[in-house]
């Protein structure tokens, strides 16, 4: 019974990990209806740039801010510079789009950084939090931040106007351009606030896998998931999702007999994919009526 | 979050091309097919190994063509297939003796079968869904491979080493160029079965399938069966290309198979112009010689340079290589009319 | 006049005659070698999940440089062609036949990883090119009556799990262990070793578990290791992995006997990213030096490694144990070369190969001497244990072998 609480606070532990991974991947997928890959390699280019900042002499709060500026600015520049030009492209060349920029960030980080490990800071500590052994204090900390992002997503999206200008633009372009709404701008937003969350993400994920430049592929991987289970059209779909999905994992790989353990990565998708079976937008999405 | 629904009128999200411009035209196709018959005569071993992987990587994007570009469902789970058609070549070759060109059936048979049996639980998703699941299933299939269950039959981590077949009939031609030609004759054999099947009555429900999916059952198309047929087809055409692959390297290996290859697959069908068959083989070439070309620019920044490489490509050409097709036969109808 | 030129012909005659090997007759040259040039090969994965080692074959070719800079061996410049094969079997195929057909190398030097390695070893054979100093721990390599083109460098996975498990049969009979591995090649092939090691008390292992390197972090594997209540722990890791570990454990407030893979035992790469205070106690085996340990700072070998960097490598990350093995790897070929003389046949390169007695590279540790023999095709089979103190390895005991032959 112990090993089975045990389980059940470590995946929830690291299934804030998946959560804060999660968000960053609905908010872009609000923005363009698609799932990027280059996400995950985005994040990791800002937790360096934070680190670089913190090697230079900035304190760590100053550093988080800058970053994130820094991500959003990027962002926008991202999509502006390749993504408009692909707007009226079919959508699997954006898909290919995505996959070359994951090249050509991984690529850079690779030579700019080098591949060896390095410790990242952490602004809550490390110690056990409340004095338990499964989660600690940065742990928990994560947690709040994943938390206390998704509060103010949902606040952004149902009380903001530009809040609202999103939502309309992905949902029914036609009609939001007709109601004098920038479309092509709202997608850029999209770009921005969606790199901004990641690069806390990675911020918030680093402190536990170290930090270097192929950081992010599995947690993107179980990300996708996450979002995916969630609901890609709800934050509180992708936070939950996450959990969902590290607790998942954990009891995977210690009650199945065998090939659970060997089997983890799998498992957890074919579980998603049972759930997208029964509920095809995932379990607190919004259900989509395809009109002919 | 609320319980409202959403309505979407979306557009496909694979565009349809145009029957005619299919495939290449006779002329064409037979000076393609007499270049690729001549090659050995002119090059070292070593570029007729390398065309045979574009061959083989040709066929593997064709499959994919066929399901994305012909059916709608998009897949990166193609290097799954790939691998149980290598697998299959490599134990029927090393563990029963089996002759290899009679591996290359049974590996297709059992794709099929593997395409069909995931087609079913995918019919009831789409688009960046199906994508996710078939990203599951080729992210799955590498550490199935390990698994120690298996090992007996499939080596485990450390694979399996494939022996080359010889030319028959004491031919004097080498294990190269042996292999070129087997490779060759079985390409365009499955090529000329895939334009008849995109032409046939199938592929006519494939493509109604594709372009409006709620439409095509109500005009009485068996949708479900259709999707998995396609599914099963493609994977039945990527697992032949794996066994080919097998017999070529000479090696099977968990490592060989990993996602690195579906994005290949992937992205080669988008260079060489999604649903447009000629256009496999450019996107083949695509996922063969860009990296190399990267890498001669700058070891360092190999990725980077194939990720610009990459986007240079896009831009031009949004609609890949038939994009190019299309253009020159129009340049080719002006000079005509002139 | 005629009677000098005559005895000149005749001394000349006479000793062409006396002379056994025929070095002073022409020299010979296979494809790849000629009176200017050698040209060696060597596939690397420079992108994709292993690109981390990358860094061996950027060290290797600065290396080379530096050998060129001085003159060359035997006269003869070195030219170092590596391609990136992107840690795939196929692509390492393709590259390999670049290298032997198109580009037409002497040899092919230290490629990397298990799989492609295999892959090339049937390949290479056949075409009777030297498949030399392989990057790779497995003990596939060290089989010249079926491959006698292959051999390896480094000690392999199965000799090091050997020393750990007789270390622990000696010293820690009571011992029950739990294992966490990587589930490729090496974490397999360690575990094999470790179980043959233990023999008969196999048994002694109460728990395994394998991680891949797309799990993002190893806490529940950790948890599950813990509550097998196991007192030792055997971390089959590479580096990022290992100080994965190493902190969790910290962290659940773990203390079991720790052991950590070699390949994971360096100071900058692992020990201080996870946490000097984590890592007390930890055992260890080295066969070559830890450039970031102060200990070997006036080490006349390690001294001239560190002008190596600062004059040919200036980008290279002394933190990095990569750098560090290409450098020893490299030297080592450049003796092997240097003793062909002129006789520049992959024959005889793999027969210069097999003839190295107590060589020493700049990197080893003290007592650990390369020896390779017709027999013997494992150049560095000794290892040291090393404990963890402070914020540097203490090497104990004596320098062992692991024993694994073919």
């Amino acid at each position: 019974m112990e090993l089975f609480t045990n389980q059940i606070l470590a995946g929830i532990a690291t299934g804030a990990i998946y959560a804060c991974m999660a968000l960053a991947v609905v908010m872009i997928y609000q923005a363009i209806d698609h799932l990027n890959f280059a996400q995950g390699e985005m994040a990791m280019f800002s937790t360096f740039i934070s680190w670089q900042l913190m090697q230079w002499g900035v304190p760590y709060w100053a550093a988080f801010v800058l970053t994130l500026a820094l991500s959003f600015a990027a962002g926008i520049a991202i999509e502006r510079l390749l993504f408009k030009p692909l707007a009226k492209a079919p959508i699997l060349t954006n898909v290919a789009g995505f996959i070359a920029l994951y090249a050509i960030i991984n690529s850079f980080a690779g030579l700019i950084w080098d591949f060896t490990i390095k410790q990242y800071p952490t602004p809550f500590g490390s110690s056990p939090f409340l004095g338990s052994q499964l989660i600690s204090t940065h742990q928990a900390g994560m947690i709040g931040i994943t938390l206390l992002l998704l509060l103010m997503l949902y606040f952004f999206f149902q009380f903001t106007r530009v809040g609202l200008a999103m939502r309309a633009a992905a949902s029914l372009p036609e009609s939001a351009r007709l109601v004098g709404i920038n479309t092509s701008w709202m997608i850029a937003l999209g770009w921005g606030m969606a790199a901004a969350i990641g690069s806390i993400a990675g911020m918030m994920i680093a402190p536990v896998v170290f930090l270097e430049p192929n950081m992010m592929l599995g947690v993107l991987i179980y990300g996708f998931a996450a979002a995916v289970l969630g609901g890609l059209t709800s934050p509180f779909g992708a936070v939950i999702g996450g959990f969902l999905v590290g607790i998942f994992e954990n009891l995977a790989g210690t009650y199945i007999p065998g090939v659970g353990n060997e089997l983890k990565l799998p498992i957890a998708l074919a579980l998603i994919i049972t759930v997208l079976v029964v509920k095809p937008a995932g379990l607190f999405g919004r259900h989509i009526v395809k009109r002919v | 979050m609320s319980a409202v629904e959403d309505v979407a009128t979306e557009a496909p999200a694979v565009e349809a091309v145009p029957k005619r411009a299919m495939t290449l035209g006779a002329g064409t196709s037979l000076v393609v097919l007499a270049l690729l018959f001549l090659v050995p005569a002119f090059a070292k071993n070593f570029i007729v190994f390398q065309m045979t992987m574009l061959l083989i990587y040709g066929l593997a994007v064709l499959a994919l063509n066929i399901l994305t570009g012909g059916s709608g469902q998009f897949s990166l789970g193609q290097s799954a297939f790939y691998a149980i058609g290598a697998y299959t070549s490599a134990i029927l070759m090393e563990q029963y003796n089996v002759n290899y060109a009679l591996t290359l059936p049974v590996a297709g048979v059992i794709c099929f079968g593997a395409g069909f049996l995931f087609g079913q639980p995918a019919l009831r998703l789409s688009g960046v869904y199906l994508a996710l699941a078939t990203f599951a299933l080729a992210t799955a299939m590498p550490q199935l491979l390990k698994l120690n269950f298996f090992e007996k039959w499939t080596g485990g981590v450390q694979g399996l080493v494939v022996t080359k077949p010889d030319a028959p009939f004491g031919l004097h031609l080498s294990q190269d160029v042996w292999l070129y030609y087997f490779t060759l004759v079985v390409v365009v054999a499955i090529y000329i079965f895939s334009v008849n099947l995109l032409r046939s009555r199938s592929g006519r429900a494939f493509m109604a399938i594709r372009d409006n999916e709620i439409a095509a059952s109500a005009m009485g198309i068996d949708v479900a069966l259709y999707k998995t047929l396609a599914f099963g087809v493609s994977a039945g055409i990527t697992g032949v290309a794996g066994g080919l692959g097998a017999i070529a390297v000479q090696f099977v290996a968990p490592d060989s198979y990993t996602i690195q290859l579906a994005i290949s697959l992937f992205l080669g069908m988008v260079v060489g112009g999604v649903g447009w068959l000629p256009g496999s083989i450019v996107g083949s070439a695509f996922i063969i010689f860009v990296p190399n070309i990267a890498e001669g620019i700058s070891k360092g920044l190999s990725g980077a340079v194939f990720g610009v490489l990459l986007f240079l490509v896009i831009f031009l050409v949004p609609h890949g290589a038939r994009q190019v097709a299309v253009v020159c036969q129009q340049a080719l109808g002006k000079l005509r009319g002139l | 006049m005629r009677s000098g030129a005559m005895l000149g012909i005749a001394a000349l005659a006479a000793l062409l005659g006396t002379d056994p090997d025929g070095a002073l007759a022409q020299p010979t040259y296979d494809p790849g070698a000629s009176a200017t040039e050698i040209r060696i090969g060597n596939i690397m994965p420079y992108s994709g999940p292993a690109s981390a080692f990358g860094v061996i074959g950027k060290t290797e070719a600065a290396y080379f440089r530096k050998i060129n800079a001085e003159g060359g061996i035997n006269g003869r410049k070195i030219t170092f062609i590596s391609y990136d094969d992107a840690y795939s079997p196929p692509k390492a195929i393709e590259q390999a036949r670049k290298l032997v057909e198109s580009d037409e190398v002497l040899l092919i030097f230290n490629p990397l990883g298990t799989p492609s390695n295999t892959a090339l070893q049937k390949y290479l054979n056949g075409k009777k090119v030297p498949q030399l100093f392989v990057a790779s721990g497995a003990t596939r390599w060290n089989d010249p009556k079926s491959f006698p083109w292959t051999m390896g460098w480094q000690p392999s996975y199965q000799s090091e799990a050997h020393i750990y498990a007789h270390y622990l049969l000696t010293e820690k009979p009571d011992a029950t262990i739990a294992v966490l591995y990587q589930n490729d090649d090496f974490g397999k092939d360690y575990v094999k070793g470790l179980k043959d090691g233990l023999g008969a008390k196999a048994s002694m292992i109460v728990a395994e578990e394998s991680y891949d390197t797309s799990d993002p972090t190893m806490d529940d594997h950790i948890a599950r290791l813990k509550a097998s209540g196991a007192n030792v722990f055997i971390s089959i890791t590479t580096p990022k992995f290992a100080a994965q570990a190493l902190k969790r454990l910290a962290e659940i407030d773990w203390k079991p006997l720790q052991f950590v893979a070699n390949v994971s035992a360096s100071v900058g790469a692992v020990m201080m990213p996870a946490g000097f205070e984590n890592a007390q106690g930890v055992l260890s085996t080295a066969y070559a030096k830890d450039a970031a340990d102060p200990q070997w700072d006036d080490d006349p070998g390690m001294k001239k490694f560190n002008d190596f960097l600062r004059n040919y490598d200036p980008e290279g990350n002394k933190l990095d144990l990569a750098t560090v093995y290409g450098y020893g790897v490299a030297q080592t070929l450049v003796e092997v070369l240097t003793q062909c003389g002129d006789n520049l046949t992959r024959d005889n390169v793999m027969k210069q190969a097999q003839n190295l007695r107590d060589f020493a590279p700049d990197t080893l540790l003290p007592g650990i001497r390369i020896n390779t023999s017709p027999t013997d095709f494992a150049p560095i089979d000794q290892l040291q244990m090393m404990r963890f103190k402070g914020q540097r390895w203490e090497r104990f005991g004596d320098v062992m072998t692991g024993d694994v032959g073919q």
